[in-house]
């Protein structure tokens, strides 16, 4: 899900997750309903989401930020041993605070306790806010072995070419509607640029 | 010996203001609600506790075995169906809710029961004490009730840090959101943060009634008494609560050793001097 600033990104992803209600329509997960489902309930059907700022715990350990996302665990295969075989640092400072942690440590910190819940959809939300470009390329390197496990991912991203090139289908929101959909690999960069900036397509073509 | 029996004597007292105040610190410290009605809950469970012991015919020590889990299942309550509604409209709603509660409970009280001091009629054991030297005598009251509140503190301490439920306490006190979207249920959690507070509150009105006398409009006065403890010792600070209770304590009976008026005074003199130098209380800490 790409998007400018202020396209709605963070508020679709939100009322998945279901910190919004959403004014109209309903959200359906495998055909059911789960317009109402209260939000930490829908943890327990699979919809987990990584917040934009990470938002970890501040008065909880590493370890316990980790276990505090098994709350309301699925079954699976994620459980602490598994998140500290995907990043091995965190064992040995799993007693400790995760405020003195830099951003991405902080970013992988909020990823392991999403795991924890046994995602069947992981929302990621501004994966790469505030991080440092070779941290966030370890992270982005990182999805398709989460994938391979079998969940889904919808992220929301405003770095256009990193999204695009991890994912398997792309939409492009302005101003809460979907402007554009397709495969990345379909579609045209210029088709994109419209879509993202919100001009018509007459308007590139003329301009340039 | 005079003033080392004055401060065994405000260390003790200390203890009962710690034990009163934690439920207010705790529920500051997890859903930032100051319950206004705090003090009058208090008076309210002493009521219930009078009605047990002279209903029922058993001793002080009993009744509290009753009032404190039936006052955790009220503060679960409470705090799901009113507090909450408030919590979901404004802080200050919150504030005018409890407020009202404490109009409430010290209305209702002085209509059903009148305005007269009454005492929990604690038998034997208010007399009874260690005699330690022929000046220095402690009674075994105060040292049940200073027990009591060390044993909740620590237990208190532990659920916090160790249970999976104290956990989601702690998340939920950090950030009610982000504690949303792992999965934990919030209105649940602080219904729990609740009806530990209320228990607490229960235990402290049993104690009080212990210690004084006590009539329906007795709530505000002890409140104050609370609010003391828990800003000199640290907002959401447990142990500091502890120390605050005990800082209290020892400024009221020292004070009271001076001139038997300035007791009182004496408490708010240290609270407003602790205000001026360390507005953040001597142990600021967070709940863990």
């Amino acid at each position: 899900m790409i998007g400018a600033n202020g396209a709605g990104k963070s508020t679709l992803l939100r009322t998945i997750a279901g910190l919004h209600r959403p004014v109209a329509g309903t959200i359906q997960l495998d055909g059911s309903d789960i317009t109402h489902l209260p939000a930490h309930r829908r943890v327990a059907a699979g919809i987990v989401m990584v917040p934009e700022g990470r938002r970890l715990f501040p008065s909880l350990s590493l370890e316990e930020n980790l276990k505090l996302g098994s709350t309301r665990s699925r079954s699976g295969a994620w459980d602490l041993d598994r998140v500290y075989q995907l990043f091995p640092w965190m064992a040995e400072r799993r007693g400790g605070p995760t405020v003195h942690l830099s951003g991405g440590e902080q970013q992988a910190v909020a990823i392991g306790r999403a795991l924890m819940a046994n995602p069947r959809i992981l929302l990621l939300d501004e994966l790469s806010l505030g991080l440092a470009p070779a941290v966030v390329q370890r992270l982005y390197d990182m999805l398709p072995a989460l994938l391979a496990t079998g969940m889904s991912i919808l992220l929301v991203e405003q770095d256009v070419t990193q999204a695009l090139r991890v994912s398997d289908w792309a939409h492009c929101l302005l101003e809460g509607r979907i402007m554009l959909s397709g495969r990345p690999r379909d579609l045209a960069s210029t088709e994109v640029e419209a879509a993202y900036f919100g001009l018509s397509k007459r308007a590139v073509g003329g301009g340039g | 010996m005079v003033w080392v029996n004055a401060i065994v004597q405000g260390i003790l007292l200390g203890g009962l203001y710690a034990l009163f105040a934690c439920g207010l610190s705790l529920m500051f410290g997890v859903m930032r609600v100051v319950n206004l009605a705090h003090g009058d809950f208090a008076v309210l469970a002493t009521y219930l506790a009078l009605a047990i012991i002279t209903g029922l015919d058993v001793p002080v020590l009993w009744s509290a075995l009753v009032v404190a889990p039936l006052f955790g299942m009220v503060g679960y309550l409470v705090q799901r169906f009113i507090i909450q509604r408030s919590l979901d409209v404004s802080p200050v709603t919150t504030l005018l809710v409890t407020f009202g509660l404490s109009i409430v409970i010290q209305n209702g009280l002085l209509e059903g029961l009148s305005a007269n001091s009454q005492s929990l009629p604690s038998g034997s054991l208010a007399s009874a004490s260690f005699q330690v030297n022929s000046q220095l005598s402690i009674g075994y009251e105060s040292v049940i009730v200073f027990a009591v509140a060390v044993v909740v503190l620590v237990c208190l301490q532990l659920f916090l840090s160790r249970a999976r439920l104290g956990r989601e306490v702690r998340a939920a006190a950090d950030d009610q959101e982000a504690a949303t979207i792992v999965g934990v249920n919030v209105r649940h959690v602080y219904g729990v943060t609740a009806a530990i507070a209320f228990a607490t509150v229960a235990l402290a009105g049993v104690a009080f009634g212990m210690y004084s006398s006590f009539n329906p409009a007795a709530g505000p006065q002890r409140l104050i008494f609370a609010f003391e403890a828990v800003v000199i010792g640290g907002v959401g600070s447990l142990w500091g609560t502890l120390a605050g209770g005990i800082i209290l304590g020892l400024a009221q009976v020292l004070g009271s050793q001076v001139d038997t008026s300035f007791g009182v005074l004496a408490g708010h003199l240290v609270f407003l001097i602790v205000l001026a130098l360390r507005p953040n209380g001597l142990i600021p800490a967070r709940l863990s």
